[in-house]
């Protein structure tokens, strides 16, 4: 592929990726966090910007690329992950994005996002999930809990919820996080990774809608409840939590348990030591569910990485290699085919 | 092979043979098989493959019979024949199934073998119409196929089953010794096909050759037949499907235009091969992409025309459906993608192996909103090669989607065509933009084309999107008079490929008072309908769109000097809405949606009655 492209010269900064026009989400929606986290971690990645490629589907989440300064497409509901996927499989050298919401990505867009998963299509891959349809003024989700009163569910949701960590697991992603809008330096660092990652990288990013489902997040990552009710995973680190990491996790079994640090019994030695790079996926599945234990904090950060080739780049490891076999094709040839008879 | 010819040979002009069976007996390797011995032979030939949906129905059942016809003839050949000469049938069902089209005093060379009860009882059948006079219309051949293949292959190490299913090679020999045809083409074949697996090699062989020695030494024929080569142009010549020639069309665009090829495609029936040859051709740079679905398959092409390459989307009728809402986001967008649509019998899943002109109006007018995209059709298998580098040059001149349409029957029937040398196809211009200063991403060029940006290119960052887009700018916009004037402006900029397409022309009796207006894969039917009439004296006319959406500028012009104007179509009349709809001018309309392609001599029937018997 010719792309001649030049590097950009001199260090961007966050201002080199506002796009200038107006932002109109609501004041005070999880978004302009989402945003500015971005904003901030491109210019550290060292990629020209040109080269940055963000796509969305539909929803409030989805109006993310117009304030990019980048290139960007805001396409049709669902569609992101396919679209985002042409672009990479067709120029492979360039930074594609996805920004997607819980409706998006999870209700229309869930076929194109599980087979994303399953290729390793080389995607970052941001998930905003506010548990509600905001952008249609505020219908359940299938991010929603049950019960949930909504426009659509007057008398309460009966569906049962996608655990969207979980869904990626299952659907084989090479990198799947989660994030919240209430912690700029964790969802920082977790762009970051997610930039570093080869192949699909999956970040659920906890997002407050104030208009349709504020506070939703709140037992979770609100101010009182996130020293008991987050986990911040690290890499090869024993999984500690609570005011001064009083408590931590421990593996009994398949069952994740609290334990008490300061407890005189346990010490963080018993704690499960957080491996990003588990071979074992089952493990992996174990903290995406914890959410399924209301006795057990949300962990956050990097649940799961795994090195494999990428779908775009197999594309063209295998382009190369039928070529170097069979030799760069020649249109005659191929027009002429193998079976040929001249008339005179 | 040059045994001593004892029997007289027949010169014939033309011959139409129908090769059927059970799905499993490989009708349709026998039929392409002689099809390409005949065409490298040098008959002019034309093939279409009838097959059932089910790929093994149960054996014996009239469901599972799977058929394959080809017209080969010493002049120049349309169709596949409305109706056979010769039936080649496997078993009962195969004669049941194909009896009414045969011709009268037509040949049927039967597989005798597979005329047991249980077979007969599968197809209908009360009495066995090898002994009870039902055939007595017709020049019927009993031949045991299987045991005289079993008893060929006696010394093969293959298993009973697998010598049992050598049988089709023994009816193509017989069918190359009846026709006076050469054996080294198939047996190319089978060495080559067969290279890995050498007692499959000499098994298949062995019944070809027994096949073709049975019509020498058997007293059951009297004649052997001769079509003689016909008279072509010259050139270099190969036999070709429709939708290999689309696939070879885009590998050409993406070669004559320097971009990239990049197909988004889920497999349907009948469009699949595209999909299939593309990715075989990714040595010369193609990448395909089998998506997840239908609507992924467009999407990916959406995305990589953004990123700068010729994006292809293929699919059938139910596929085009689920593809419409991204159609409309590539009218947005103003990307250039062409979609091929081999249309097949609708509505819902149909008649999935089917031919019918189905999907004209869900082309034209299938979208939300006000979608203009233009919309043209290949008339012929080797036309498709044409069409598709056609679709790919007005798709990035105008910076528009272009719908291709094609059909089963022109998609897997296939006929010779005379291979272009790489220097005589048209360069395809593409200008992407570069240059910072005073860009825009919705500024308009002569043709009212926007700028294409190949993503990566520095200092031309935009964002583009579904929603409406301000003039120039490109921004969202809801401005009411801006939404109206960019609704009138996409429309003009499609509406002024008109000026950039050939003139509709006529064939036969300019004269004429009638004309017989066609469009895509009916084409051979119809004109082979005016041959016939016209060699008969009678006077008529006949056009043929190749472009439905704009049409050509002078099809008014053309059209308003008949009085009579005859539109058949494999549909309730889409063509006739439009011309109507557009042009005002009544139309008289033959159709006729059985899953077959057209006959030409229902059309020869209904210009006849249309003339009142005048000549």
């Amino acid at each position: 592929m010719s792309n001649n492209i030049d590097s950009t010269t001199g260090k961007l900064t966050a201002k080199d990726f506002v796009s200038g026009q107006d932002v109109r989400w609501c004041p005070g929606c999880g978004d302009y966090s989402i945003l500015a986290q971005v904003q901030r971690t491109l210019p550290e990645l060292g990629i020209p910007k040109e080269n940055i490629i963000w796509i969305s589907g539909i929803g409030c989440s989805s109006r993310f690329p117009y304030y990019m300064g980048t290139y960007g497409f805001h396409s049709i509901h669902g569609r992101a992950a396919a679209i985002a996927s042409g672009v990479k499989i067709a120029r492979t050298d360039l930074s594609v994005w996805v920004a997607t919401g819980d409706g998006d990505m999870m209700s229309i867009g869930g076929n194109h996002f599980i087979h994303m998963c399953r290729k390793n299509v080389d995607l970052k891959v941001l998930l905003f999930n506010n548990r509600i349809y905001g952008l249609t003024k505020g219908q359940y989700s299938p991010t929603s809990d049950v019960g949930i009163i909504s426009k659509s569910t007057p008398y309460g949701s009966i569906d049962y919820p996608f655990n969207p960590l979980s869904l990626a697991l299952g659907a084989g992603a090479t990198f799947v996080s989660r994030s919240a809008d209430n912690d700029p330096k964790h969802m920082q660092e977790i762009i970051r990774k997610a930039a570093d990652h080869k192949g699909t990288a999956f970040v659920e990013i906890l997002q407050n809608c104030v208009i349709f489902n504020d506070g939703a997040f709140d037992y979770v990552t609100g101010k009182d409840n996130k020293i008991e009710k987050m986990l911040y995973l690290k890499h090869q680190q024993p999984m500690t939590f609570g005011k001064d990491n009083s408590k931590g996790i421990k593996l009994d079994g398949f069952k994740p348990v609290v334990i008490d640090l300061n407890d005189g019994v346990h010490s963080v030695n018993d704690c499960w030591i957080h491996d990003e790079l588990d071979k074992d996926a089952a493990r992996s599945f174990i903290l995406a569910h914890m959410t399924d234990h209301p006795e057990l904090p949300m962990p956050f950060g990097v649940i799961r990485r795994e090195l494999k080739p990428t779908y775009d780049e197999a594309v063209e490891a295998q382009i190369d290699a039928i070529t170097q076999k069979r030799g760069k094709g020649d249109l005659q040839k191929i027009l002429l085919g193998s079976n040929t008879w001249e008339v005179s | 092979m040059a045994q001593e010819k004892e029997k007289e040979v027949l010169q014939l002009t033309e011959v139409t043979v129908r090769f059927a069976g059970d799905s499993g007996d490989g009708m349709q390797l026998t039929g392409s098989q002689f099809g390409d011995t005949t065409a490298l032979f040098g008959n002019d030939l034309n093939t279409f493959p009838d097959y059932p949906a089910e790929i093994r129905a149960p054996a014996g059942t009239l469901y599972g019979v799977s058929g394959f016809q080809l017209h080969f003839s010493s002049s120049d050949v349309h169709t596949p024949g409305d109706s056979p000469d010769v039936l080649v049938a496997m078993n009962p069902a195969a004669v049941k199934k194909n009896l009414h089209d045969l011709k009268r005093n037509g040949i049927i060379i039967v597989n005798t073998d597979s005329f047991d009860a249980k077979n007969l009882k599968l197809a209908n059948y009360t009495a066995n119409p090898l002994e009870d006079g039902s055939l007595s219309n017709f020049k019927v051949y009993p031949v045991p196929i299987t045991s005289l293949t079993t008893a060929a292959l006696k010394d093969s190490p293959l298993s009973p089953k697998d010598v049992a299913r050598c049988k089709n090679f023994f009816a193509l020999g017989l069918m190359y010794w009846l026709f006076n045809m050469q054996l080294d083409q198939t047996l190319n074949w089978i060495t080559k096909k067969f290279k890995k697996k050498p007692e499959i090699m000499a098994a298949n062989e062995a019944a070809l050759k027994a096949g073709y020695y049975f019509g020498d030494t058997t007293e059951i024929f009297e004649n052997r037949y001769w079509v003689e080569p016909a008279k072509l142009p010259k050139g270099t010549y190969r036999n070709i499907s429709g939708n290999e020639a689309a696939a070879l069309g885009f590998i050409a665009a993406s070669q004559k235009s320097g971009l990239p090829l990049f197909l988004g495609s889920y497999p349907i029936t009948p469009a699949t091969e595209i999909l299939h040859y593309l990715s075989e051709y990714k040595y010369i740079g193609v990448k395909t992409f089998q998506a997840e679905d239908e609507i992924a398959g467009i999407c990916s092409s959406i995305g990589a025309s953004f990123a700068g390459n010729l994006a292809i989307t293929s699919t059938s009728g139910p596929g085009l459906a689920l593809k419409t809402e991204a159609i409309g986001l590539a009218v947005m967008t103003e990307l250039p993608l062409v979609i091929i649509d081999v249309q097949r019998g609708g509505p819902s899943t149909g008649l999935p192996t089917k031919p019918e002109q189905a999907d004209l109006l869900q082309s034209i007018y299938g979208r939300n909103g006000e979608a203009p995209i233009p919309v043209i059709a290949a008339a012929s298998p080797a036309d498709c090669f044409y069409m598709a580098m056609e679709a790919c040059r007005i798709a990035v001149k105008y910076m528009t989607p272009v719908m291709l349409l094609s059909d089963g029957y022109i998609g897997q029937g296939s006929e010779p065509w005379r291979v272009p040398m790489v220097d005589e196809l048209p360069e395809i211009k593409v200008n992407f933009r570069t240059e910072k200063e005073g860009f825009a991403p919705y500024l308009r060029d002569e043709n009212l084309s926007r700028p294409w940006v190949k993503l990566g290119t520095p200092g031309l960052e935009h964002r583009i999107g579904g929603l409406e887009k301000q003039h120039i700018s490109g921004n969202v916009s809801h401005d009411p008079d801006n939404h109206d004037f960019m609704i009138k402006l996409r429309a003009q900029k499609v509406k002024k490929v008109e000026d950039d397409i050939p003139l509709l022309e006529i064939r036969g009796d300019e004269e004429s008072e009638l004309l017989v207006v066609g469009w895509g894969g009916t084409y051979g039917a119809i004109t082979e309908a005016v041959d016939r009439l016209r060699k008969n004296g009678t006077k008529v006319a006949q056009t043929h769109f190749k472009y439905l959406f704009p049409m050509p500028k002078n099809t008014k012009d053309i059209l308003s000097r008949y009085k009579t104007i005859l539109v058949p179509e494999i549909n309730l009349g889409q063509l006739a809405l439009l011309i109507r709809d557009q042009f005002l001018i009544p139309v008289e309309q033959l159709n006729l949606v059985r899953g077959l392609p057209l006959k030409s001599s229902d059309i020869e029937n209904k210009i006849l009655e249309l003339l009142g018997g005048k000549k």
